[in-house]
C-alpha cells in the first residue's frame, strides 16, 4: 500500500503550549514499544476530518531514545485548509489515530564537527529532536531561535536551562534577530548547518551561508509546504483511465486517492519525491509548489508533485 | 569478555565443515531442498528485482529476517580466520558507531523472537543479556555504550551473524558505504569501496548502468522505510566452497578456476547465490544491507530436476559480458557440457521453488 508501514496509536495527552500551539502525544494502541527514530524525523498524520482523509506531516519533537510515546507540536493554522484546525479543535486524549513510521528528510550529519542550528517558529520541532540526540551521543551543537515573541517562543524555556549557553533566543516584537553572518564567521571548520522555519527565513540563511563559501554539503534545511488552495480544475488519469476534478481545498494527490486511484506518497508535504508522476499531455500552467523537482524540470512541465502542485488551464492528463 | 567462538557441539544440526583447506562444506538433502535457486525462469538478465523482505514460505531461507542455517557455527570461524589474516575486512568509519548500535538491536531482536531455541535476549532498561547457544556466548553489556563489549558494537554483532553487511550512511541524497563487514564477498573490496558514493562503488557492473538500474535503485533506496525491509537475488559462480573470495587473496583462490575436469565439476563448481536484504535503520537513519552467501554445489542441484534443465539452460544462453563479470567465462563451455546432461528439453515451472 502507499505511504509505507503505519503505527496504529492512541493519543495520550494534548497540552496546550502557547496561543497558537498544542503538543500531542502518540502511544501504541497495543501497548508496545513505538520504533525508535533518528534526530530530524516526521511522521505523516492521517485524519478523518469529517469524512474527508487529511494526510499531514509533522516533526517528531520528543527525544528518540524514548520509546514509550511520539510527541509533535501542531501549530494553528487559521487561513489553511483546515488539518491544523481538525488537530486543535477535534483531537482528545483517548481517540485512535493512525501515523506513519518515521521517515528523516532532515537528518544530522554525524560527520558534523559542530551542528549549527537555526529555527524560525514551529520551526523549533526537528531541532528539538536533534538535540536530545546529539546531547545524548556527546557532540556539539549551537540554537539560535526566533519567535514573534516571548510568549509564542515554544519550549525556549526549557532549552535554555537544559542547554546553558548554547541556545540564542531573539524576538521580533523586540526587533531583535540573528547576526547571521557574524554567527556563521565564527565557526569551526567542519560545522553543518541546519534552518527550519518560514521560506524567507531559510533562503536568507542558506543565500548567505552560500555567499560566505560555505559548502554546499554542509547547508540542510527542511520545509513542509502545505497543500494551499486554489481554483477547482480537471486532470485526465490516463492509466486509470478516470477523469477528476480537484477541489478548491483537496490537493490533487488527495483528488487521486478520493477517486480510488492508489498513488505513491509519504511526506505529502513536496520534500521527499515519493509522489512524482509523470504529465503526459498539458494545455496549461502547472503551479509547482514542491522543493523536489529542480528548477529545469519546472519549466520542462513533464513532471509533477501531485501533494502541494495544482493546474490552471485546458488540460492536464497524467500518468497515473 | 571475549568473542572467542566455543560451539557447545556441532550436533545433528549444525555440519562441522570447512570452508578451506580441504572444503568439507555439503549441504544435507533438506539443506538442498532450500537452497534458494535465483533463476525463477530460463534466462538471465539484469533487473533489480526487489521484494519485500517481509517473511516468506516456512523453512525457507526467506521465513526470517536473518536466516540460521545448518553451516551457522562453521561459517562464523571461517569469518573468525579471515578476520585473523586480515583485520581490515571489517571496518567502520568513526561516524558509524551508532548505526553498529541499529544493527546489534535489530539482529538480536530478530533472532531471539525468531530463533528462541538457539537465542536470547533479555533487557532492562540499557542493560541487555544476550545468549548465542549455538556460539558458546553469554554476555551482559550496556546497550549504547561502547565501552561494554569486547569489539566495536558492528564488529560485534556481525561476527555472530552469516553473511556480510555494509552499512551506507544517506547524506547529500546519496549513500555512503561508510562501515562492512567483509569476509564472504564475491571477488570485492571492502577496503577499496570503503567511503565510496553509490555509483562509485557499482562502477564496475556492465550493462546495467546503461539500462538506468543503478538510477533507479539508488531512488529507491533513499526511500527505503524503517519498517519495511526488501531483498533481492544475486549469483556468480565459484570454484570449491570457498566463502573468501577477495581481490585481497585471488592469488590463492582465482587459479583454482583452472583445475575443473569434467570428472570434478559436479564436486567443486558451486553456484554462489546472495540473498542481499535491505533495512532502513531507525536510529542512525543509515541502511543496513545483508549479503547472504549460499553455495550449492552443482551436483546438488541437479538432485531437482528442474533446477539442473534451468541451469542448463541460464549458462547456456547467458550474455559473455556477464558471464566474465561473473568470472566464469573460461569455464562456461564445460559447464554447458556437464549440464546437459541434465536437460531433456522439457518445460519448466515457473518461479524457482523446488517443489512447485
Amino acid at each position: 500500500m502507499s505511504g509505507g508501514a503505519k503505527l496504529k496509536v492512541r493519543v495520550a495527552e494534548v497540552v496546550t503550549v502557547n496561543e497558537m500551539i498544542k503538543r500531542f502525544r502518540f502511544v501504541r494502541l497495543d501497548g508496545g514499544l513505538m520504533p525508535a527514530f533518528s534526530g530530524g524525523s516526521h511522521t505523516v498524520v492521517e485524519m478523518d476530518d469529517h469524512g474527508t482523509r487529511r494526510l499531514n506531516p509533522y516533526s517528531l519533537m520528543s527525544n528518540p531514545q524514548d520509546q514509550s510515546g511520539y510527541e509533535i507540536s501542531v501549530r494553528r493554522d487559521d487561513v489553511g485548509r483546515g488539518g491544523s484546525l481538525f488537530m486543535h479543535n477535534h483531537i482528545v486524549p483517548g481517540m485512535a489515530m493512525e501515523i506513519s513510521y518515521p521517515v528523516n528528510l532532515f537528518a544530522l550529519d554525524t560527520r558534523a564537527k559542530k551542528h549549527l542550528m537555526i529555527a524560525g517558529g514551529i520551526g523549533i520541532t526537528p531541532f528539538l529532536s536533534q538535540i536530545a540526540q546529539v546531547a545524548h551521543l556527546g557532540g556539539q551543537f549551537e540554537l539560535h531561535y526566533s519567535a514573534r515573541s516571548k510568549v509564542l517562543g515554544a519550549y525556549m524555556d526549557t532549552l535554555t536551562v537544559a542547554h546553558p549557553g548554547k541556545v540564542h533566543c531573539y524576538f521580533d516584537d523586540q526587533k531583535q534577530s540573528v547576526d547571521l553572518a557574524r554567527v556563521l564567521s565564527m565557526q569551526p571548520l567542519g560545522t553543518h548547518l541546519y534552518v527550519c522555519g518560514p521560506k524567507g527565513m531559510i533562503n536568507w540563511v542558506l543565500t548567505t551561508a552560500a555567499n560566505m563559501g560555505w559548502p554546499a554539503h554542509a547547508l540542510h534545511h527542511e520545509e513542509f509546504i502545505a497543500p494551499g488552495t486554489g481554483k477547482p480544475f480537471e486532470v485526465k488519469l490516463a492509466a486509470s483511465q478516470k477523469t477528476i476534478i480537484v477541489g478548491t481545498n483537496q490537493s490533487l494527490l488527495e483528488a487521486i486517492e478520493a477517486a480510488g486511484v492508489d498513488a505513491p506518497y509519504l511526506c505529502r508535504g513536496g520534500a521527499c519525491g515519493q509522489c512524482e508522476t509523470s504529465v503526459i499531455a498539458c494545455e496549461g500552467t502547472i503551479l509547482h509548489r514542491d522543493h523536489w523537482l529542480t528548477p529545469q524540470e519546472h519549466a520542462e512541465d513533464k513532471k509533477i508533485m501531485p501533494c502541494v502542485s495544482r493546474f490552471e488551464g485546458e488540460t492536464l492528463t497524467l500518468d497515473r | 569478555m571475549s568473542l572467542d567462538i566455543k560451539p557447545d557441539t556441532f550436533d545433528d544440526y549444525f555440519r562441522d565443515e570447512t570452508f578451506r583447506d580441504d572444503f568439507t562444506y555439503a549441504n544435507s538433502p533438506q539443506g538442498i531442498l532450500r537452497f534458494p535457486f535465483p533463476f525463477d525462469r530460463d534466462d538471465y538478465t539484469y533487473s533489480v528485482n526487489m521484494e519485500p523482505h517481509g517473511g516468506g514460505r516456512k523453512g525457507s531461507v526467506f521465513e526470517h529476517a536473518f536466516d540460521v542455517d545448518e553451516h551457522y557455527p562453521a561459517e562464523m570461524i571461517d569469518r573468525a580466520k579471515v578476520l585473523a589474516e586480515d583485520p581490515l575486512r571489517c571496518q567502520s568509519l568513526p561516524h558509524m558507531t551508532l548505526a553498529g548500535w541499529d544493527l546489534l538491536e535489530l539482529i538480536m531482536e530478530s533472532k531471539a523472537r525468531d530463533y528462541p531455541q538457539w537465542f536470547s535476549l533479555s533487557k532492562n532498561g540499557n542493560n541487555w543479556h544476550w545468549i548465542n547457544r549455538p556460539l558458546g556466548i553469554d554476555h551482559s553489556f550496556t546497550f549504547l555504550d561502547d565501552t561494554t563489549l569486547p569489539y566495536g558494537p558492528f564488529e560485534y554483532i556481525t561476527r555472530q551473524t552469516q553473511g556480510d553487511f555494509s552499512l551506507q550512511d544517506e547524506r547529500d541524497n546519496d549513500l555512503w558505504m561508510d562501515a562492512g563487514m567483509i569476509t564472504s564477498q564475491a571477488d570485492w573490496s571492502l577496503d577499496f569501496d570503503i567511503g565510496m558514493s553509490f555509483m562509485e562503488w557499482h562502477a564496475p557492473v556492465p550493462l546495467a548502468h546503461e539500462k538506468g538500474i543503478f538510477d533507479r535503485a539508488l531512488k529507491f533506496l533513499l526511500k527505503l522505510q524503517h519498517g519495511a525491509p526488501v531483498r533481492r537475488f544475486n549469483w556468480t559462480m565459484t570454484v570449491n566452497p570457498l566463502l573468501d573470495t577477495s581481490p585481497e587473496t585471488y592469488p590463492k583462490w582465482g587459479p583454482t578456476k583452472t583445475t575443473l575436469t569434467a570428472e570434478n565439476l559436479g564436486q567443486k563448481q558451486h553456484l554462489r547465490v546472495e540473498l542481499q536484504a535491505l533495512f532502513r535503520l531507525p536510529r542512525s537513519n543509515a541502511i543496513a544491507f545483508s549479503i547472504r552467501c549460499y553455495l550449492g554445489k552443482f551436483d546438488e542441484l541437479v538432485t531437482v530436476p528442474k533446477w539442473g534443465r534451468r541451469l542448463h539452460r541460464v549458462v547456456r544462453d547467458i550474455d559473455p559480458d556477464v558471464a566474465a563479470y561473473k568470472g566464469f567465462l573460461r569455464n562456461r563451455d564445460a559447464m554447458v557440457q556437464w549440464l546437459s546432461k541434465y536437460d531433456d528439453g522439457a518445460a519448466t515451472s515457473p518461479g524457482w521453488w523446488a517443489e512447485d
